[in-house]
């Protein structure tokens, strides 16, 4: 660190562009999002100021108060008061208010001033302001406040000019501390009431277009209506929308893989590795991408819209009901997306109970790495059929999968609230956002991320596990005059068809056994592993297009059911095993996580499998 | 009144916050949020099930209280 990099902080309250502003400073790429609470963890970047300054750079989580009532406002208070493991107190505080809400946001920079440190005080989103007619007198602000006070629009090029001038000049002089305590702190609102009227000319509370669209949004019969059918079309159109691009893909990987062992002679080990492992395995899991990017484009547009927070305030009784608090509703639906977010996102549960239990049914929600495990299936044993003449039976039946995790969860945390006899209050005490339009650039480049981030899966621990597959089926090859498949004599032949008597009862057959080993550490490994294990024990032109047709043809429509319910459930991820770990500090948690998911699993995958099969 | 009587969409301002016990840290967090003396409330919407939870508006910014909550809060209706 050059000796004169000067470290600033950026603070504020919860959802008032901190994070865009630091992406738009650093060139960062930390999640935005428009509900309070995204960032949950101190992030830091760096940028080189005009002047050719080095500049660091701490994001830090919303806070409404340094009154700190979770774990992620914690932080915040902390890095502020130098009391951060390992940190000096920053040099310098950016607190950033959103300028179309000042009445909430100027209390806080009140209560930043009172740190005694250096403040600049940041006006983001004068772009909304300006258009709602909101005027703010900024240098009489800034001669009330006695702090430098820019106006920002962290969303566009260029729009943190003025602050970079402020913080790459002279550090502003410092408030003189002063003593924090609840009677101090409910005075500062007085203080704000008189700023207001002094600085502030506002022509309506609120955005007219806010209360438009809440009148029908949260409504209580259109409101619910609404919802469902937006959850409902995102499944059609993840099965609807995908198909082109998912036959581009595989086209495509068939023909490399045809041109990539052409040139092996057919029985050797190399082009079994590569046809069998890395095309029939890879590939498997790679024509998923269309349907994950489908999903996420659904997610990216839901979280920059608002409309997140306001699908939370209607379903609240619901969760209440179940013993989870408001508050789990944002760590629960980016659960959807992965796990891990999810669980990391349950920082802003203020009481620790209900912290646990949302980490513990968060493995419940559909992740998307169960995508291509439930479209395999689908796409092979359920006809694509149309049902009361409009929906597609494939996405009803995914969309019956992605219900059934959430029913589970709720009974799941009521279970939890019962054994531990909880009367202790939930509070929910959730802001509701403006509505925002999501800029086509920003959707793109989080689709960008999202495509980058499962390559990088499926090059690095999917095509390790796939490979290492491969030798556990090859090795030690077949005795001399044996007949069956080689995989048979082969270890993971050998473990298959040990597991086999697990799992016999609830109808997966030794190839299902294999390839859930592997599974383990991430759901979608299994898709690969059974493409690579079926194309070792298969003709040698097995290829990852085929694998659908394969099972359907050789597997009992209640083996499939029963291997869906089986994903439900199980905790095949060990990323989440480890985040649970880090986030609660205790193995104990892991293994009741693991423990009952498994349980669960079973359980499920054995009712389903023999209702099935005494029906068919 | 309590703002959890309060009928939709009728003004109203803040009386004072009361604690459900004492050091209540849900009331001191309606107090840092602004529901102090004086503030002009409104509630917005109400949660299909149940009433629950409210949409209150307080200045410019829109909170969900559970009744729970929006109880803990005494408002004078508004004579406008
Ligand atoms: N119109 C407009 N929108 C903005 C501006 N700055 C941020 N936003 C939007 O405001 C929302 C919140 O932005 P974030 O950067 O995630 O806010 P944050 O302060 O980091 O929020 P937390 O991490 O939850 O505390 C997002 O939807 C952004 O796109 C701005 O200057 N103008
Ligand atoms: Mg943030």
């Amino acid at each position: 660190m050059s000796a004169d990099s000067l470290r600033i902080a950026l603070v504020g309250n919860p959802n008032c562009g901190k994070t865009a502003l630091f992406n738009l400073l650093t060139g960062g790429r930390q999640k935005v999002a428009n509900y309070a609470g995204v960032t949950v963890e101190r992030k830091e970047g760096r940028f080189v100021a005009p002047s050719g300054r080095v500049l660091q750079l701490l994001d830090l989580p919303g806070t409404y108060s340094f009154d700190a009532a979770s774990p992620d406002e914690q932080i915040t208070r902390d890095v502020c008061e130098g009391r951060y493991p390992g940190e000096a107190a920053p040099d310098l505080i950016v607190c950033v208010a959103d300028a179309t809400n000042l009445r909430l946001h100027l209390r806080f920079v009140l209560e930043v001033k009172r740190l005694g440190r250096p403040v600049v005080l940041a006006l983001n989103m004068m772009d909304t302001a300006r258009r709602r007619g909101i005027v703010i007198d900024v240098s009489e602000l800034q001669r009330r406040l006695g702090v430098p006070v820019v106006e920002t629009i962290a969303v566009r090029r260029g729009g943190a000019k003025a602050l970079i001038e402020r913080v790459d000049g002279e550090i502003p002089l410092a408030a003189p501390a002063q003593a924090d305590d609840a009677d101090s702190r409910n005075d500062l609102h007085a203080q704000v009431r008189a700023l207001m009227a002094a600085t502030v000319s506002m022509p309506r509370a609120t955005d007219a277009l806010d209360d438009a669209l809440d009148r029908w949004a949260l409504h209580p019969v259109f409101g619910l209506g609404i919802l469902a059918v937006l959850m409902f079309l995102i499944f059609q159109a993840v099965f609807s929308w995908a198909q082109p691009m998912m036959d581009a893909i595989e086209a495509g990987v068939t023909a490399l893989g045809g041109w990539a062992t052409s040139a092996l002679p057919p029985q050797s080990a190399l082009h079994s590795l590569l046809n069998d492992g890395i095309f029939a395995g890879l590939g498997a899991v790679l024509v998923f991408l269309p349907q994950i990017l489908i999903l996420f484009l659904f997610i990216l547009i839901l979280e920059e819209s608002g409309y997140l927070p306001r699908a939370a305030f209607l379903l609240d009784k619901l969760m209440f009901k179940a013993g989870l608090t408001g508050r789990a509703f944002i760590p629960l639906l980016s659960s959807f997306a992965c796990a891990i977010p999810g669980i990391m996102a349950t920082r802003s549960i203020t009481d620790p109970r209900d912290r646990l239990t949302t980490i513990l049914v968060a493995p419940l929600m559909t992740c998307s790495a169960r995508l291509p495990v439930y479209t395999l299936l689908i796409a092979a044993f359920i006809p694509q059929r149309t049902v009361w003449g409009l929906f597609n039976l494939q996405g009803v039946v995914l969309f019956s999968l992605y219900v059934t995790g959430i029913v589970s969860a709720l009974v799941v945390a009521f279970v939890i609230k019962r054994m531990r006899r909880d009367k202790s209050e939930h509070a929910l005490l959730m802001e509701l956002p403006s509505y925002r339009m999501p800029h086509v650039r920003d959707i793109a480049l989080g689709l960008w991320e999202r495509t980058k981030i499962f390559l990088k899966r499926v090059g690095g621990i999917i095509l390790t596990l796939t490979v290492l597959l491969w030798f556990l089926s090859s090795f030690p090859g077949p005795p001399p005059g044996a007949t069956g498949p080689a995989i048979d004599y082969s270890l993971a032949g050998r473990l298959g068809h040990a597991l086999h008597y697990v799992f016999a009862p609830i109808g997966f057959n030794w190839q299902i056994c294999i390839a859930l080993v592997p599974g383990l550490a991430a759901r979608e490994v299994a898709v690969s592993a059974l493409g690579t294990v079926y194309a070792m024990s298969g003709s040698d032109d097995t290829v990852a297009s085929q694998l659908g047709p394969l099972i359907a043809d050789q597997w009992s429509l209640a083996t499939a059911l029963s291997l869906l319910a089986w994903y439900v459930f199980a905790p095949q991820c060990m990323s989440t095993l480890a985040v649970i770990r880090r986030e609660t500090n205790s193995w104990r948690n892991v293994a009741i996580t693991a423990g009952y998911l498994f349980g669960l699993a079973y359980l499920a995958s054995l009712i389903t499998y023999q209702i099935a099969r005494a029906l068919s | 009144m309590r703002l959890s009587d309060l009928p939709k969409g009728s003004p109203a301002v803040v009386d004072r916050v009361d604690d459900a016990h004492a050091g209540d840290p849900i009331a001191q967090r309606l107090r840092d949020l602004g529901f102090v003396d004086g503030e002009p409330v409104r509630v917005v919407a109400r949660g299909p099930l149940g009433a629950d939870p409210l949409l209150i508006q307080i200045g410019s910014t829109r909170f969900a209280l559970r009744r729970s909550e929006a109880a803990r809060v005494a408002v004078k209706a508004e004579t406008a």
